[in-house]
């Protein structure tokens, strides 16, 4: 079915985006917090094919960057040294997947550091930084979309299958998270916890908050499922074997609720490396020296900084595919959901 | 074959017994004015072993609030069910979960109680694995067996129920019922959703099974006819009550009540001749 | 009437159990206001202790909730440790400030959305439909604070437009028009980042309602009685369309305190946003909760609104509950 290639087509192009993250030590040239104080702020280097003598070369070479006189912190390429581009070569040590010790970087040169998205104001390579604050920002996503989904799953199948008061309670609940503003219900929620943490106790606080603060839309809608599921008559006739409520739950309502999970989770996960993306912009999110998407923005919040240094808004421009990946998905599976069923896409699974 | 009914009475004992069933629906509605719905009103009858009761009437008459109530998935809100010489209405949770194997219920719409994610094989071993422990060996077999038994073939485990036509889905209904040996069979409008001549050989294949395993029905359905043909005594209801009560001739021969009067008149006129001659 | 009072009486209760939650938090939260002050080696240990007792800061905690809900019934919300004044007059100044932006570029948004909406669901499938949803999905995927920061930039770069703020220095000293000048100069760019943001998925709803609606068969009973194109739009199907659209609607106003907080504080605009953050950080107590129950009032005024019309508009709830 058409929708099923587009499907998978769409799965492709993000599993591809997400493993050049998940391998950013091998992608990225450089190491994310490595400093280089001699050389802030530096424009992206460009890479070329012809020297200043008009000679082509096969492979792509950089000038290195060097400060012009009488200025501070203004660069022009120093042609007499060529550096050509090389590719598979060893650098600094990482490792890959967190437990594999690896040294050799997909691309770089000998005694230049090519920085393709230029440096910060400590001569940071900020392309490194992109890759490795992608890693960040989109587990943060993931780990967080992932929380509330469980959460949403638990709550909304309990008060769809028994009903009751458990159901009148949690809806209300629902209701009350529904009506807070969302983006000032997680600054309150992050602020109000420590804010001078390590990175790490940073990164779970940020992912439980996030989780934590929208399970409510995906809770009302696994609810509607159950409540229809749990009418079928292949329950009922589960029921007539002598099947306990939980196996009922296990092996036959739950599964019903796996397409709604889905299209919930592409919708949520670039929503929610979107807000850890915001936290970090305004410093409530992952301190420095980590980077993440929200830390590499966070210098334009300087005049200084959008005068003269431009490209560090270069970061915001490349992440748009990864969202473009998502709205895919999410398209696609909504397509697919009003392929089964003539349901229209609500308000709610949008927003 | 059924089982002549003799005017005397039975002088066995009946296998399930109701008594005063009453089934009351509390109805909300936006403005908060409750309205009820008596679904079951003073409903009683008895079944014995072997044979099968029909009950009949039109749509809303509580007939599947009955069959719910007698495969003891839900209570009725007063009376009770005499099983065993135990009151169904009266037990407890865990207590029904061991009785409900012995009242199986076969749904009307068969596309709908065979979970469509599932294969076949998952579905006919499901109260095999919910009641007892076999192993793989053991449950395949049975599964062939029970598939047998029915007239399905067995090259059709592997497949999802949306494959199989009307007919193969409630024959497979009907073999799921049977793997935990039940001793009623509740067909609530199980024939109704087939088409005519399926209908037929459905009901030739419960008539097999009744003869060679002693099973007893409980027949509900709209169709007076096919209530006839299936019936040692039928049951009519109407508004959740019932209004006539006894053997096929009889009901058709003589209707007392309007209701069954009505039922008789929806008989197809190519049919009627098969039956007694109507006495107005 | 009664179904009005009992929604009324239901936003009511939402209200009370968010303002109860926002306090909760609030109040529960590690450190307060004076902790700053009580690091501080200059300031005695006896006038913190003084502060809180002025603030009440001392007080359990049903005692402060019980006193602030007494004072909400007067019209006010505590007092702001920071800027040391009452929270009304605070959360008014910064949330007419935000109202200036949102409510601008709500009209806006819904001004090149409808028609635009309608446009592209005649067309649908054809080139100028793809063509949009194309630019609408290019524009969704930009996350709001790319598009925030990339017009900053463009300001910067360009300097048609200032780079924040709301007024220049000497606004003062100008005369009103040249006011009104000054502040529509600055709200230029706050407010197409607002439209940018909002447009694509208020474009994308229109459309969808509205293709929805032109396949009905008294649509195409109306064509047959020649009525033309425009009138069959406009006073035809838009109104079909209206139930999606009137919900969308409700959404758009609840959203307009809240929904341009990232903008606000990238672009320095004097907002609501700006200072619930600044709050937050300082653990200004009663401001945090002022702030979250006045942006609450507008979600929850909002859905009621947009429920209340739905009642009004759609003559099936009207004669389904009148039917009891």
């Amino acid at each position: 079915m058409r929708t099923r290639r587009t499907f998978a087509k769409w799965l492709v192009v993000l599993g591809a985006l997400h493993g050049i993250v998940v391998c950013a030590g091998f992608f990225a040239p450089y190491d994310p917090v490595e400093q280089d104080r001699k050389s802030p702020y530096l424009p992206p280097m460009r890479l070329h094919l012809m020297d200043a003598h008009g000679h082509l070369h096969a492979r792509p070479f950089a000038y290195s960057l060097r400060l012009r006189e009488a200025s501070f912190d203004q660069y022009e390429e120093d042609t007499t040294e060529l550096h050509p581009v090389k590719f598979f070569l060893s650098g600094a040590r990482y490792r890959m997947l967190g437990f594999l010790p690896c040294r050799t970087h997909f691309f770089g040169a000998e005694n230049t550091r090519i920085c393709l998205l230029g440096t910060d104001a400590y001569g940071r390579d900020q392309f490194s930084r992109f890759l490795f604050g992608g890693q960040v920002s989109l587990l943060a996503g993931l780990l967080g979309a992932g929380l509330t989904l469980f959460l949403g799953l638990c709550l909304g199948a309990v008060a769809g299958y028994y009903g009751g008061w458990r159901d009148s309670v949690l809806m209300r609940f629902a209701e009350l998270f529904l009506a807070l503003p969302w983006l000032y219900l997680l600054f309150a929620l992050r602020a109000f916890l420590p804010l001078a943490v390590g990175p790490l106790e940073a990164f779970f606080l940020i992912i439980a908050v996030i989780g934590a603060v929208g399970w409510a839309r995906p809770a009302r809608l696994v609810r509607g499922v159950v409540l229809s599921a749990k009418e079928r008559d292949f329950v009922r006739a589960a029921r007539g074997f002598g099947a306990s409520n939980g196996y009922l739950l296990r092996r036959h309502i739950l599964p019903e609720t796996s397409s709604v999970l889905l299209t919930q989770a592409a919708i949520l996960i670039p929503q929610y490396v979107l807000a850890e993306m915001t936290l970090s912009f305004l410093g409530l999110g992952v301190p420095e020296p980590v980077p993440s998407w929200g830390n590499l923005l966070s210098s334009l919040q300087q005049y200084s900084v959008l005068v003269s240094y431009w490209w560090m808004y270069l970061p915001a421009l490349i992440m748009v595919p990864f969202f473009l990946g998502y709205l895919g998905l999410a398209s696609s599976l909504q397509e697919r959901g009003e392929a089964y069923k003539m349901e229209k896409s609500s308000l709610g699974s949008l927003i | 074959m059924k089982v002549e009914a003799s005017s005397s009475g039975h002088n066995m004992q009946p296998l399930l017994k109701a008594e005063n069933l009453v089934k009351r629906y509390a109805k909300r509605r936006l403005a908060d004015a409750r309205e009820e719905l008596l679904a079951l009103n003073a409903v009683s009858f008895s079944i014995f072993p072997g044979t099968t009761l029909a009950v009949v009437g039109e749509s809303g008459s509580g007939k599947s609030t009955l069959a719910g109530c007698l495969a003891c998935l839900e209570s009725p809100t007063t009376g009770s069910i005499w099983y065993e010489e135990k009151d169904l209405v009266k037990l407890g949770e865990r207590a029904r979960r061991q009785v409900r194997p012995q009242l199986q219920l076969i749904f009307q719409d068969p596309a709908s109680s065979l979970n469509p994610r599932w294969k076949v094989l998952e579905i006919l071993v499901e109260p095999l694995i919910l009641q007892r422990n076999f192993n793989r060996e053991e449950m395949n077999q049975r599964a062939n067996s029970l598939l047998e038994r029915v007239g399905l073939s067995p090259d059709i485990v592997k497949r999802p129920p949306t494959e199989l036509s009307g007919g193969q889905r409630q024959r497979l209904a009907i073999a799921r019922a049977l793997a935990l040996e039940p001793k009623l069979l509740i067909l609530d409008e199980a024939l109704s959703a087939l088409d005519c001549s399926v209908q037929a050989q459905i009901a030739n294949l419960l008539m097999e099974l009744q003869s060679s395993l002693g099973m007893t029905y409980v027949f509900i359905t709209h169709d007076l006819a096919m209530a006839a043909y299936l019936a040692d005594e039928i049951v009519v209801m109407d508004g959740g009550c019932i209004v006539e009560q006894g053997p096929p001739e009889k009901i058709l021969k003589v209707p007392q009540h309007e209701t069954t009067r009505q039922l008789l008149a929806a008989v197809p006129r190519i049919i009627r001749p098969a039956l007694p001659a109507v006495e107005q | 009437m009664r179904y009005l009072l009992r929604r009324i009486g239901h936003a009511f209760f939402l209200l009370a159990g968010v303002s109860l939650l926002a306090f909760l938090f609030t109040a529960l939260a590690p450190g307060t206001y004076l902790d700053e002050m009580r690091l501080n080696p200059q300031i005695a240990p006896e006038t913190v202790a003084a502060l809180r007792a002025q603030y009440g800061l001392d007080k359990p905690l049903p005692v402060r909730y019980a006193s602030w809900l007494n004072s909400v019934i007067h019209g006010e919300m505590g007092f702001s440790f920071a800027y040391n004044s009452p929270v009304v007059p605070l959360l008014l100044a910064r949330a007419r400030n935000t109202l200036l932006l949102t409510i601008t570029a709500t009209l806006l948004a819904w001004a090149i959305a409808l028609p635009l909406g309608v446009w592209s669901a005649e067309r649908l499938g054809q080139l100028p439909d793809r063509l949009l949803s194309w630019g609408t999905a290019a524009l969704l995927v930009i996350p709001d604070l790319a598009l925030a920061l990339g017009l900053l930039l463009f300001a910067v770069k360009s300097g048609w437009f200032p780079s924040g703020g709301m007024a220049s220095l000497g606004f003062e000293t100008l005369s009103p028009l040249q006011k009104l000048r000054d502040l529509a100069w600055h709200m230029v760019l706050p407010v197409t980042a607002l439209v940018l943001s909002s447009l694509p998925l208020l474009v994308r709803h229109v459309r969808a309602a509205v293709a929805d609606v032109l396949n009905a068969p008294f649509l195409l009973a109306a064509v047959g009685h020649g009525i033309q194109r425009r009138t069959l739009l406009y006073r035809y199907a838009l109104p079909a369309a209206a139930n999606p659209l009137i919900s969308l609607f409700g959404f758009s106003i609840g959203v307009l305190l809240s929904g341009s907080l990232l903008v606000e504080v990238v672009m320095s605009w004097p907002g609501l946003g700006p200072l619930l953050l600044e709050a937050i950080l300082a653990r200004d107590l009663y401001v945090v909760v002022g702030g979250i129950l006045f942006s609450t009032l507008f979600l929850v005024g909002g859905n009621l609104l947009a429920d209340l019309l739905l009642y009004w508009a759609d003559p099936r709830i009207h004669t389904e509950s009148s039917a009891r």
